[in-house]
């Protein structure tokens, strides 16, 4: 179980801190002891009902900060656990290999696919060389090498999503950082065998729907996806970036609003107090889900794809229900 | 504004047209000068008409209007504008320091505008065309779902006719008060201007000052060729965003047209007199057409060459045809 606490958790982090401590005192039949079981499962349970009331009335800010858990699975977890001969591709033929972008071959319940998908990194130095999952273009520039491979060979695509967004640097600008995130979310709606996306934590704007303009999209309970961070929002229509809470509310961020709007079809549920909690279960039902959304794809011939994938996009925004 | 019905004849007479170039700004004698926010020279409203709002001193490309920039591009300024759909009017319900409602009739009734984006059919040297223009002057000509339901009219619309689409990028990017809809605009344009390019057509992209964000990040970038005006601001992230993410200064110049022709991002920088022309050109090309008819019957009406200039631009002129100075400001 995770250790590290999300500052709205403060109350839980208690809990669960006086919990432990009441377990490191001798139990029965030890010298000294006393008893402190009934107290623990009493404890337990009011940490355990607290947690459940907390995340299930997240707000879309609390929503954001647990999509971005430190401890929160990610791609190579989803990879290790899902997917059995993973066998990485790098780099883009032309410049570099975007560690922010993983992906490569794969076995997904028996099938070859291409998996592909942002790696945040879980310690300072895969950190570092992950980029923190913000993509340059050579990342997006692999994507379409890969999404380009998985047409030619009829493979089923499948993208993890987990970017704060793409990476704002001088050196990503100067070899056309707009224009690769372009020709990737282009190859995505051009390409002729299924594509299924799964927003596993952060969906931060461009960087991420170039990998995620699918056949299927599902999303994680607590994950985001948005036009641009609430932190960026807020700084630029608040001109202040303190209120990233307002922005993230309403922007409408959360995978909740995006089902309502018809932008996303599936809403993956998270273990309580999320997914980092029970990484385990979340992976694979996120597994199941991607699973059903292949099958479903399954009978379709190519044009159909293709064609369904694009009509999906032209649809969206339009003859929405307003609340 | 009682004072107006006072007005001396020749004030009302140049009123509605005055109005139409200067906006919101109020239509005291002052305004009938227009300071170059790049060398101040003080141009006469009427000169900078003609000039289509470029500098005739030093060449500065100001910010043009979606109809001047169509009224610029179609033969005697003769084009239907055509009818986009309607889109749901704030889906978010979103509210900043002020409603998007406001935000939306404001921009209204300041631009007279439905939205940052018009759409015309009608010719460019007798070559049958649709183009696109946004306005930077409404709300940034940031790209909300109606953008993204005027590309796709638009782009259905050039397959249709079997005609050429020609896009004028005009915005800081996606509309943040349409949230994650607006970032759906990026696949949706992707899918319309594919539509284009997949019936065999031409698809051109001028990017104008600025084309940044979700805009340079989709349609803006994936054109045939790639035109831009001098000194436009084309990229994705912002400046102060890259320059708080590295924490250092960007060079000069940094994501200007030329900066991104360096860099083989765009094909050339053109200038805006001479932006018909290349745009006839390169569609005649592709089209396998003859060259354009001589003359210049097809020139849209406010077009007019510029004074001569103090200080050529740029000496990288081509020279190839008898045009006024600079066509082409720099090749790659």
């Amino acid at each position: 179980m995770s250790t590290a606490y999300l500052d709205f958790e403060k109350p839980i982090a208690d809990l669960e801190a006086k919990i432990a401590d009441l377990k490191t005192l001798p139990g029965e039949g030890e010298a000294g002891a006393v008893n402190v079981k009934d107290e623990i499962v009493r404890l337990e349970a009011k940490a355990a009902a607290q947690l459940n009331d907390m995340y299930k009335r997240l707000t879309p800010w609390q929503k954001t900060q647990v999509a971005r858990h430190p401890d929160r699975p990610h791609f190579i977890d989803y990879v290790n656990d899902l997917i059995e001969e993973f066998t990485p591709l790098a780099g883009d033929r032309g410049f570099g290999d975007d560690h922010a972008i993983v992906g490569g071959l794969g076995r997904f319940k028996g099938e070859s696919v291409v998996v592909m998908g942002h790696e945040k990194g879980y310690d300072t130095e895969t950190r570092l060389k992950h980029n923190f999952g913000m993509a340059r273009p050579e990342g997006y520039r692999k994507a379409v090498r890969l999404m380009d491979m998985a047409d030619r060979f009829g493979l089923p695509i499948i993208t993890l999503v987990d970017t704060a967004g793409a990476y704002p640097g001088l050196g990503a600008e100067e070899r056309g950082q707009a224009e690769a995130i372009a020709r990737s979310t282009e190859k995505c709606l051009t390409i002729s065998v299924p594509m299924i996306s799964v927003v596993i934590g952060e969906g931060g704007s461009g960087g991420a729907i170039s990998i995620a303009s699918a056949n299927a999209i599902g999303m994680l309970e607590h994950s985001t996806y948005a036009v641009i961070s609430p932190e960026g929002c807020a700084s630029i229509l608040w001109r202040d970036s303190a209120r990233a809470a307002d922005a993230a509310a309403a922007m409408k961020v959360t995978a909740q609003d995006l089902k309502s709007l018809k932008i996303i079809d599936q809403i993956i549920a998270e273990p309580i107090g999320g997914a980092h909690r029970d990484p385990m279960r979340t992976i694979s039902d996120t597994g199941r889900f991607i699973e059903r959304a292949l099958a479903a794809q399954h009978n379709k011939s190519p044009q159909e794809l293709k064609a369904e994938r694009r009509q999906k996009f032209l649809e969206m925004g339009r003859n929405l229900q307003i609340a | 504004m009682a004072d107006d019905k006072k007005s001396s004849s020749w004030l009302t007479s140049i009123r509605p047209r005055f109005n139409k170039v200067f906006g919101q700004q109020r239509e005291t004698p002052d305004n009938l000068w227009h300071k170059c926010k790049k060398c101040s020279q003080m141009n006469f409203h009427r000169d900078l008409t003609a000039a289509l709002y470029v500098c005739p001193n030093c060449n500065y490309h100001m910010r043009l209007g979606a109809k001047e920039r169509l009224d610029s591009v179609f033969d005697r300024s003769d084009y239907r504008v055509i009818d986009l759909p309607d889109v749901t009017a704030d889906p978010l319900r979103f509210r900043d320091e002020k409603k998007y409602t406001d935000r939306l009739r404001d921009a209204r009734s300041k631009t007279q505008m439905k939205d940052a984006i018009i759409v015309g059919l009608g010719k460019v040297d007798d070559v049958d065309a649709v183009a696109v223009a946004q306005d930077f002057s409404f709300m940034g000509g940031s790209m909300g779902m109606a953008t993204g339901e005027a590309i796709i009219t638009a782009a259905n619309l050039a397959v249709t006719k079997k005609a050429p689409l020609i896009i004028f990028a005009a915005s800081g990017g996606a509309r943040m008060q349409e949230g994650i809809l607006s970032l759906m605009q990026l696949p949706r344009t992707t899918v319309a201007v594919n539509l284009v390019k997949e019936a065999g057509l031409p698809y051109i992209v001028v990017q104008t000052d600025p084309t940044t964000g979700g805009v340079s990040a989709s349609y803006a970038m994936l054109g045939d060729i790639h035109i831009s005006e001098p000194n436009a601001t084309i990229g994705f992230a912002g400046k102060r965003v890259i320059e708080q993410t590295i924490r250092e200064k960007l060079p000069d110049g940094f994501q200007t047209a030329e900066y991104l022709l360096e860099h083989g991002m765009v094909d050339m920088v053109v200038h805006r007199s001479q932006m018909k022309s290349t745009l006839s050109r390169v569609l005649r090309h592709l089209l396998k057409r003859g060259p354009a008819p001589e003359g210049a019957e097809n020139d849209p009406l406010p077009l007019a060459s510029p004074k001569p200039t103090n200080k050529p631009v740029d000496s990288a002129s081509t020279g190839a045809e008898a045009e006024p100075p600079s066509p082409l400001l720099s090749t790659p």
